[in-house]
């Protein structure tokens, strides 16, 4: 029996007295008949390809297409050198890894969506950063991130995770959600705390739109990673003093698919408004343009 | 509502820079493969909407060849496709329509089947038409495909042939243009069954196309 909405999953683990990543391990044997430990196994995979596209990233200054994105993590790496962070280690290297990743991906590199390659940088940056920090084993890093996978994996049964239906809330947004459970769940807390964080984070990005400047998965989306991995800091610290979202998270992801819908296609992924349509945004339109047609 | 795979969110490992745009077109190039199954010299993408506007930043033209050139997502040559591929014909047209999704391409092979299919996001896929028919495939099974000629008894004879394979049925559907015209059934399995019963529905008196369409991985 599939679980549709979080209300189900936090019922679900308090009767059988079990934590999120148990059951959603537990689901996943059943759907694909392969047992727990192949579904871990396959979990770790992607965790370790989460390492290699973070590693490659902290190395690499390639810059993309539009010759505009590349060197973003080199400059934060050599800047926290000289100027630590005032949050301290892990907001340098959540920031950064966040960047590594995400401009892999516009490499085209190698990457894990997760949920969506746009936001690829953001699960991952919390996860490997906290756990360098915090000497949290390999072990507890695929709990957090087979949390990470059931937050998604709920919300996706409701709205389609793409900005093109549903705006960044879709990608972004419900990648910091992913990013809050996963850092609840290896920093020891509860059901219901796990599941705050990820409405607190939801909640604060509501009406994110998805207008990236000429149709690159560049601007605004590389940067976002970095924001929104501190992001989900921020929704797991509150969660877990106690701090509770008031609206419930399933009318939070309801919430998030009416906003979807509600917001123009211009603003989803058309590159036609926002953002896309700034007089910057089209003069450097232009100058791909000539790029592009003098190939 | 059926249960979705908790790797539909954290996977795939993939070459970027979308999931919907890159890895989603590759994919529905794969599948779209998987049920043509020939041969081809020339291929056609119709682009839509988002497809259309953004698909050259997000390389959904490579990954859509790439795909039915039998690529996988995580390829990293994919970057390169244009400078390497030689001996197919291939061509694109950008449309704008909102009755399609907004990540919707239409490809066509050789000019002889067309296969519409949707990006439907984090990478998934569905394949919706295929030469004018409606179907609904997303990779996820292995699904077995054929067109006939619409006349009683057709679902209980290949549904026999499957069951002799003693293979679990987890979903069928049927369309047609018409009452006695023809008709597409396409019936996802719980695994593949084999090539000699493959072989008997094409042997079926009024069949006259079968594809055994492998799930994606």
């Amino acid at each position: 029996m599939a679980i549709l909405s979080f209300f189900e999953l936090e019922k679900k683990c308090l009767d059988a007295n079990k934590t999120i990543y148990e059951i959603a391990q537990e689901e996943e044997s059943l759907l694909s008949s392969d047992i727990v430990d192949v579904i871990r196994l396959r979990v770790l995979e992607d965790l370790l390809a989460m390492k290699d596209a973070i590693k490659n990233g902290l190395t690499s200054q390639e810059k993309s297409i539009s010759g505009w994105c590349g060197d973003d993590c080199y400059k934060l790496i050599t800047g926290f050198s000289s100027r630590p962070s005032l949050f301290g280690k892990i907001f340098e290297k959540i920031t950064a890894y966040a960047l590594a990743t995400a401009e892999e991906n516009l490499r085209m590199g190698r990457i894990v969506a997760c949920p969506t390659a746009g936001s690829c940088g953001i699960v991952p940056s919390v996860i490997v950063a906290v756990a360098e920090e915090r000497k949290i084993p390999e072990v507890q890093q695929v709990n957090g991130l087979l949390t990470a996978g059931m937050i998604g994996l709920i919300i996706s049964n409701k709205v389609q995770l793409a900005g093109a239906v549903a705006g960044c809330q879709a990608e972004c947004g419900v990648a910091s959600a992913m990013a809050a459970a996963a850092l609840v769940q290896m920093l020891g807390g509860n059901t219901g705390e796990i599941i705050n964080a990820a409405a607190l984070a939801l909640k604060n990005i509501l009406g994110l739109t998805c207008d990236p400047v000429c149709g690159l998965v560049e601007v605004p989306c590389i940067k976002r990673n970095a924001f929104l991995g501190v992001h989900a800091v921020t929704a797991a610290e509150l969660a877990m003093c106690g701090v509770e979202s008031k609206i419930p998270i399933d009318e939070i992801v309801d919430t998030l698919k009416i906003t979807g819908q509600l917001m123009s296609p211009l603003l989803k992924e058309t590159s036609l408004g926002g953002l896309a349509k700034t007089e910057t945004a089209l003069t450097l339109e232009k100058k791909l343009h000539k790029t592009k047609s003098n190939i | 509502m059926e249960q979705k795979s908790l790797f539909s969110v954290i996977s795939p490992i993939m070459v970027g820079p979308s999931s919907s745009h890159t890895a989603g077109a590759v994919r529905l190039g794969l599948m779209a493969k998987n049920i043509y199954k020939n041969t081809f010299s020339k291929v056609k993408f119709v682009l839509y909407n988002s497809f259309a506007t953004t698909g050259f930043g997000h390389g959904t033209d490579k990954g859509l060849l790439a795909g039915v050139l039998g690529f996988h997502v995580d390829d990293p040559t994919i970057k390169d496709i244009f400078n390497n591929i030689k001996g197919i014909e291939y061509s694109y047209e950008y449309r704008e329509d909102i009755s399609r999704h907004p990540n919707s391409v239409d490809i066509t092979f050789d000019e002889k089947m067309t296969i519409s299919g949707d990006s439907v996001g984090a990478g998934e896929i569905r394949i919706n038409c295929i030469d004018g028919f409606s179907v609904n495939i997303d990779g996820t099974y292995d699904t077995l495909l054929l067109m006939y000629k619409d006349r009683p008894g057709m679902i209980s004879t290949v549904s026999e042939i499957i069951q002799k394979q003693k293979v679990n049925i987890a979903s069928l559907h049927c369309d047609r243009d018409s009452k006695g015209g023809i008709a597409s059934m396409y019936v996802a399995l719980d695994i593949p069954i084999g090539d000699d019963a493959v072989e008997k529905v094409r042997q079926t008196k009024d069949v006259f196309f079968v594809t055994n369409i492998r799930k994606l991985k």
